[in-house]
């Protein structure tokens, strides 16, 4: 019984060994045409898409997703490199005959690579959409939202990058003399304390929401030649109280608004201010509302807007 | 019986009055910055002129006063409820009074509303006019299996109604933009800083009809608290007792709702911690919460706007830190 099994064993040692023999043969087989297949598809990627993904030289198909972005893209010449554009995107009217691919929240990734693009300009915070666009090896540009200052240096920067370097150097150097020129009028002038209202609840003072002392809208307003009243609270918004607006007695009253209002419900929304009459701005009538989307998009038409608020402010120096 | 009850019940409102009352008073003299008293009650400055005056009756005094009506109402409101269900969780936006109201005020917020016409701005009116859509619906599925009203069914739908409608706010939240979805979110975590009399004005004849009906209630709902069955052999209208407390603690937190957001855990610790105090008697718990709700509201939004002056925090925000501990520690406490 137990020879048998000796014998049975060996025989199956044998048949084991040559079964290893033959399994090795296939597996050198299988190993090199895997090889070949990598190696063909690496030089694929490589010599073939890789080029076109990475022709940053000039992109030709550009996605923005961000408002100020497109503006800049326009103005500096590179619309026709424009192939889609954000939700908000209003101007030039040129971008309302481009599909729209969603916004800083709710971007449309589907539709964006769908595109095929060769530059998509993102925001800072949407770190998802760009690790899969880097997954996709499609470039990004990351804008940042930051300060006035910072507007003619994007678009330097934007210019650079999408083959238009001469033209934006143009259009910063134009902010930058336009903006120069308002602050050397208002140099020897009274700069009035000015609340800028960035939002509050329709037809009532509730809920308002002021500019602080970061951001672009503060630095407008400052360069227009007006005193922030919140130049001392450090962050983009303050949630203004009754109590704070009245104790801070502004001059002036700037509200901010992006999208157009009717003649009377701007009478309407001006009215709603005067039940605060102990306010200079309301008692001096010097309570403006802008609603002009050059006054809240930090793009190329930042110095115009800049120049709307001077204007205004001009009336209580 | 009249005699004992009557003399806890002066001595009670007398001391939860008496809270109320200094809240009242002593909660417009600080604030965020320092104004002269002195200025703000000479009447010989102009009203237009004085700023102290100004930060006095259009800053502070309508914001006291708008979180005296709120948390005696949403406080009431919640022992009135707790009475109901006889479930001692409920609050007054159990039932999808707070998330109908929200999403009353976020479609106006977001498709930017007004009722000019109606003398009232859009977001308080349409968070109304959700909230009592959603009791509507709430009462409704309530009443459509049973002949009366059935307690577990309305607390059921209640808590379906929350969730379908706050999956409705989500819905319509995504495609709002930026600036509104920040108001939103400021909305829902309740603020008081009300700037004028109007809302309080509008929202008084609601209060005022609610409490009317609590007065009435503090029986039946001692009553109710035997169970529906026990109520009904010693002569209580149950059903009626029970459309009466669902409709008028839905008013009563739909008009607060309407003036200060959804501010939560007033409606839940007030009710308990008044209970611990002066017992489980409806007719002395009932006044005892409306003012001390009062009292707690005003407090609690004192410290919202001072402690970090000139930022100021979400009322509701105060509310639940210092709710939600407490809160906690009563239910460790009584095992």
């Amino acid at each position: 019984m137990t020879k048998d099994i000796a014998a049975r064993s060996s025989g199956l040692a044998a048949c084991r060994a040559e079964a290893r023999r033959v399994r090795w043969r296939e597996g050198v087989w299988l190993g090199a045409i895997l090889l070949t297949v990598l190696v063909t598809f690496v030089c694929f990627v490589v010599f073939v898409l890789e080029p076109s993904a990475r022709s940053s030289e000039r992109p030709t198909r550009i996605v923005s997703l961000i408002p100020a972005v497109t503006e800049m893209l326009f103005a500096i010449g590179a619309g026709p490199q424009v192939v889609a554009v954000s939700s908000f995107d209003h101007f030039p009217p040129q971008v309302r005959r481009l599909p729209s691919v969603g916004a800083l929240v709710d971007p449309d990734v589907e539709r964006i690579l769908s595109l095929r693009p060769d530059l998509v300009a993102i925001y800072g915070s949407q770190t998802d959409l760009r690790t899969q666009l880097g997954r996709a090896r499609i470039p990004v540009y990351v804008y940042r939202h930051a300060g006035l200052a910072d507007v003619p240096a994007t678009i330097r920067e934007l210019g650079a990058r999408v083959g238009h370097a001469d033209a934006a150097a143009a259009l910063a150097r134009g902010i930058e003399t336009r903006l120069a020129a308002i602050r050397a009028r208002n140099a020897g002038r009274p700069h009035p304390r000015t609340l800028i209202v960035m939002g509050r609840e329709a037809l009532s003072l509730r809920g308002i929401y002021a500019s602080g002392g970061v951001g672009f809208i503060h630095d407008m307003v400052e360069a227009a030649g007006g005193t922030n009243v919140f130049a001392d609270v450090k962050k983009e918004a303050v949630q203004a109280t009754a109590e704070l607006i009245l104790s801070r007695r502004p001059d002036v009253i700037i509200e901010l608004r992006a999208d157009p209002l009717s003649p009377d419900m701007l009478k309407r929304e001006m009215n709603v201010w005067s039940a605060w009459n102990s306010v200079p701005a309301v008692k001096n009538r010097h309570v403006h509302l802008i609603a002009d989307d050059r006054t809240v998009v930090p793009g190329p038409r930042v110095a115009e807007g800049v120049e709307i608020i001077a204007n205004r402010l001009d009336k209580a120096r | 019986m009249t005699t004992p009850l009557g003399r806890r019940l002066v001595t009670t409102v007398a001391i939860f009055g008496l809270m109320a009352v200094g809240a009242i008073v002593l909660a417009p003299l600080v604030g965020s910055t320092s104004i002269s008293l002195g200025r703000a009650f000479d009447f010989h400055v102009p009203f237009a002129d004085n700023t102290d005056a100004q930060i006095f009756f259009i800053a502070r005094l309508p914001r006291t006063l708008a979180g005296a009506l709120v948390g005696a109402m949403l406080a009431s409101a919640g022992v009135v409820l707790q009475g109901l269900l006889r479930n001692p969780l409920a609050t007054p936006f159990t039932l999808g009074v707070s998330a109908g109201a929200a999403l009353g005020a976020m479609l106006a917020i977001t498709f930017g509303w007004s009722f000019a016409w109606l003398g009232v701005p859009a977001a308080p009116a349409a968070s109304f006019i959700g909230s009592m859509a959603a009791v509507g619906v709430v009462y409704a599925l309530a009443r459509a299996r049973h002949r009366g009203i059935s307690t577990n069914v309305l607390l059921l739908a209640g808590v379906t109604m929350n969730a379908f409608f706050s999956a409705l706010i989500l819905f319509v939240q995504y495609f709002a933009n930026f600036a509104e979805t920040y108001r939103i979110l400021r909305w829902l975590m309740g603020d008081l800083d009300i700037s004028s009399y109007e809302p309080l004005v509008t929202a008084l004849p609601l209060a005022v009809v609610s409490l009317a009906v609590f007065a009435w209630l503090a029986r039946p709902l001692n009553l109710l608290s035997l169970g529906p069955e026990s109520a009904e052999t010693h002569g209580l209208d149950v059903t009626r007792a029970q459309r009466a407390a669902f409709f008028s603690a839905s008013l009563a937190t739909g008009a607060a709702v309407s003036v200060g957001g959804p501010i939560g855990f007033i409606g839940i610790i007030i009710p308990h911690l008044v209970r611990l105090l002066v017992g489980s008697d409806h007719r002395i718990v009932l006044p005892a919460s409306a003012l001390f709700g009062a009292a707690f509201l005003i407090a609690c939004d004192l410290v919202a706007r001072t402690v970090m002056a000139p930022i100021e925090l979400p009322v509701g925000v105060i509310t639940a830190l210092i709710g939600g501990p407490f809160f906690l520690w009563l239910l460790v406490r009584k095992r």
